[in-house]
């Protein structure tokens, strides 16, 4: 469990992320949501580790992030971060086999074996699991990296997910299996915190949503409480309409023509 | 919460608690047989290297000698004047060829994987300009210096023959740290400040060199040219056993950093989010390579090509996996040297060619030759 109390980053005097309080359960799907450059990322990377807050807490069950050895953190969450550089022609499964590396000396077991195959079928790249990395697609290259977060907690209990931007350069069938996914893990007893761009998809497939806005939080709660008109505003400058859903209980939300009449 | 069909393929399910069925990655036929073809070669290589030159000393003679050193006495024959030929001269060269071509290969592969790019070696960090820098400033400032302080001359008087090569060694951890330090921030090594700060601090340490060259005698020039182009020519046991210490750490801790620099090629953040103590790994990697290569080229002088070269070649047969290639790249620089030392040494006899001049001779081609490929293998 994720508990942030006031968390503020700063570099030099541009304040990227302010006074933000949360708290992400297992068995809950977290969406952070908001414009460019509204500290969604920053929020990730301080959740993740990779910076430091200025002020404000982060714990990870009851323990300080920084107090943490990266060992014990690395079975327990994986990072699905937004650019991805590698560049030597690692076979996909090698490179998913790279989740398991924090479980083995040498040798990977037959369960690690297990997992990666388990992780390539569920993200549907069972057939390319011998191809380079570098000659798959930007989405496959996605999907296989995808493949590598889960293989990481595959059998962590209350493991936690951090997904920064995760249906980057994803077609419509693989934005929706990919949340299928999150969704899956979140049954399984997983935390998810996932930055997402698609206000509907968000409220499909999240329980909580925390909306941002130049780096302070807006609205925090259920798709509901969050994804109202005022809300949406205030995030991204733009006016919608909601609409009842045709098949969910969530909301549809339709932005208005910028010239309605 | 909004309730959605499944798809049933893709449910995450909890692995049999019993006999997983254990399909195992292919392994292809280059990484099965790269680390014990490589182990024969470099047996091949040793026996040709010992055995050819101005007294030959053929495959059985030379088993024979080294059983008998060994203890074994073996119907084998030999002449007494090749077991002090083999003895004095030829295995003393052949185990600094295989001790340095395999320092070499190992730093060339850590520095690619630190850096993340197929083209770095250990002269980007300002290794080896900073041992030939201090190389050329012992050379000829020794005199002058001798005169100003008269301290000095019990240091060369204790060092003696290992002025030099000492010299050159702490030129190049000197210059290494100076790199590390400049491209920390905020507690960390940024890698690509590091490669911007190698260069300028290579540039600098090349002036200096130029200036010093410049201002040196004719008979200085020579020795600077000698020991700017390598040459095993000077080893003998007492070389080899000098260098071991500074070599085993090297030699016995780089090839375990394999998985770690496979996480690393993730980028850093990725391997940091996978448990990689990422700061540590770098500190072992700047460190072991300058030990190894600063020894290696206080000792040897500069060879170049061979730590660019060889890990590429591993690569080709064997892939990206660093388990493998630094493995590999250690007995492939083994191999290369030692081939390329027998070479050196034959091809103009009873002269002998610099082997800096060989390696780049040969490494040069042969890497313009892989890049080609590679751009066509890109293009079908």
């Amino acid at each position: 469990m994720f508990d942030i109390e006031n968390l503020s980053y700063q570099t030099g005097r541009k304040t990227l992320l302010q006074q933000v309080s949360f708290r992400a359960r297992p068995g809950e799907l977290l969406a952070v949501v908001g414009a460019n450059g509204a500290g969604k990322s920053t929020l990730l990377r301080l959740l993740s580790g990779d910076l430091t807050p200025t002020s404000g807490l982060v714990h990870f069950d009851g323990q300080p992030l920084g107090e943490l050895p990266a060992a014990t953190l690395a079975r327990r969450r994986a990072v699905l971060t937004q650019q991805h550089t590698l560049s030597l022609a690692f076979p996909v499964e090698e490179l998913v086999m790279m989740g398991r590396y924090p479980y083995f000396q040498n040798q990977p077991t037959a369960l690690d074996h297990w997992i990666v195959e388990a992780a390539l079928s569920t993200v549907g790249l069972s057939a390319l699991a011998r191809r380079s990395y570098p000659t798959l697609s930007g989405g496959e290259q996605q999907r296989a990296q995808l493949a590598r977060v889960l293989a990481q907690v595959w059998e962590a209990q209350e493991g936690f997910l951090l997904l920064d931007e995760p249906l980057t350069g994803l077609d419509l069938h693989h934005q929706h299996h990919t949340l299928d996914i999150a969704r899956d893990l979140v049954l399984r007893g997983f935390g998810v915190i996932a930055v997402l761009h698609d206000l509907n998809l968000a409220a499909q497939y999240a329980d909580r949503i925390l909306l941002l806005a130049q780096g302070q939080p807006v609205a925090y709660g259920s798709p509901d409480q969050v994804l109202t008109c005022e809300n949406i505003h205030r995030g991204f400058q733009i006016d919608v309409q909601l609409l009842p859903h045709p098949h969910l209980s969530c909301p549809l939300i339709v932005p208005c023509p910028r010239r309605a009449v | 919460m909004p309730t959605l069909t499944q798809a049933p393929h893709h449910t995450l399910n909890t692995p049999p608690t019993q006999s997983l069925p254990g399909r195992r990655p292919v392994v292809s036929r280059g990484q099965r047989y790269l680390l014990p073809g490589l182990a024969i070669l470099l047996v091949g290589a040793v026996l040709v290297g010992a055995g050819v030159g101005a007294v030959a000393v053929p495959v059985p003679a030379v088993v024979g000698i080294l059983l008998h050193k060994l203890g074994v006495s073996t119907g084998l024959a030999y002449e007494p004047q090749q077991e002090a030929v083999l003895w004095a001269i030829r295995l003393p060269r052949v185990c600094l060829g295989v001790l340095v071509g395999a320092a070499l290969g190992l730093a060339g592969a850590s520095m690619q994987g630190l850096f993340r790019n197929p083209l770095a070696d250990a002269g980007l960090i300002g290794i080896s300009s900073g041992a030939s820098l201090a190389a050329v400033a012992a050379i000829v400032l020794e005199v002058k210096l001798l005169t100003v302080f008269a301290g000095l001359a019990a240091v060369r008087e204790m060092l003696g023959f290992y002025l030099l090569p000492t010299v050159a060694f702490a030129g190049a951890c000197g210059t290494t740290f100076l790199v590390y330090r400049i491209s920390r921030e905020g507690g960390r090594t940024v890698i690509a400040t590091m490669l911007l700060v190698g260069l300028a601090i290579n540039a600098l340490a090349g002036a200096c060199t130029g200036l010093l060259t410049y201002v040196a005698t004719d008979e200085q020039l020579r020795s600077i040219t000698f020991w700017g182009l390598g040459s095993l020519g000077g080893a003998s046991w007492p070389t080899v056993l000098r260098l071991l210490p500074f070599l085993v750490l090297p030699l016995l801790w780089l090839p375990r950093l394999g998985k770690p620099l496979n996480l690393l090629a993730l980028g850093e953040s990725q391997a940091t989010h996978l448990g990689l103590p990422v700061g540590r790994l770098k500190q072992q990697l700047i460190g072991l390579s300058t030990l190894a290569v600063g020894a290696s080229v206080a000792v040897v002088g500069a060879i170049g090509f061979l730590g660019l070269i060889v890990p590429h070649l591993i690569r080709l047969v064997a892939g990206p996996d660093n388990r493998l290639v630094l493995a590999g790249s250690a007995l492939g620089g083994a191999v290369v040297l030692v081939l390329a030392d027998t070479l050196a040494r034959t091809i103009v006899a009873p002269a002998e060619l610099p082997i800096g001049i060989l390696t780049a001779l040969l490494g040069a081609p042969a890497f313009l030759w892989i890049l080609l490929r590679e751009q066509k293998l890109r293009r079908s």
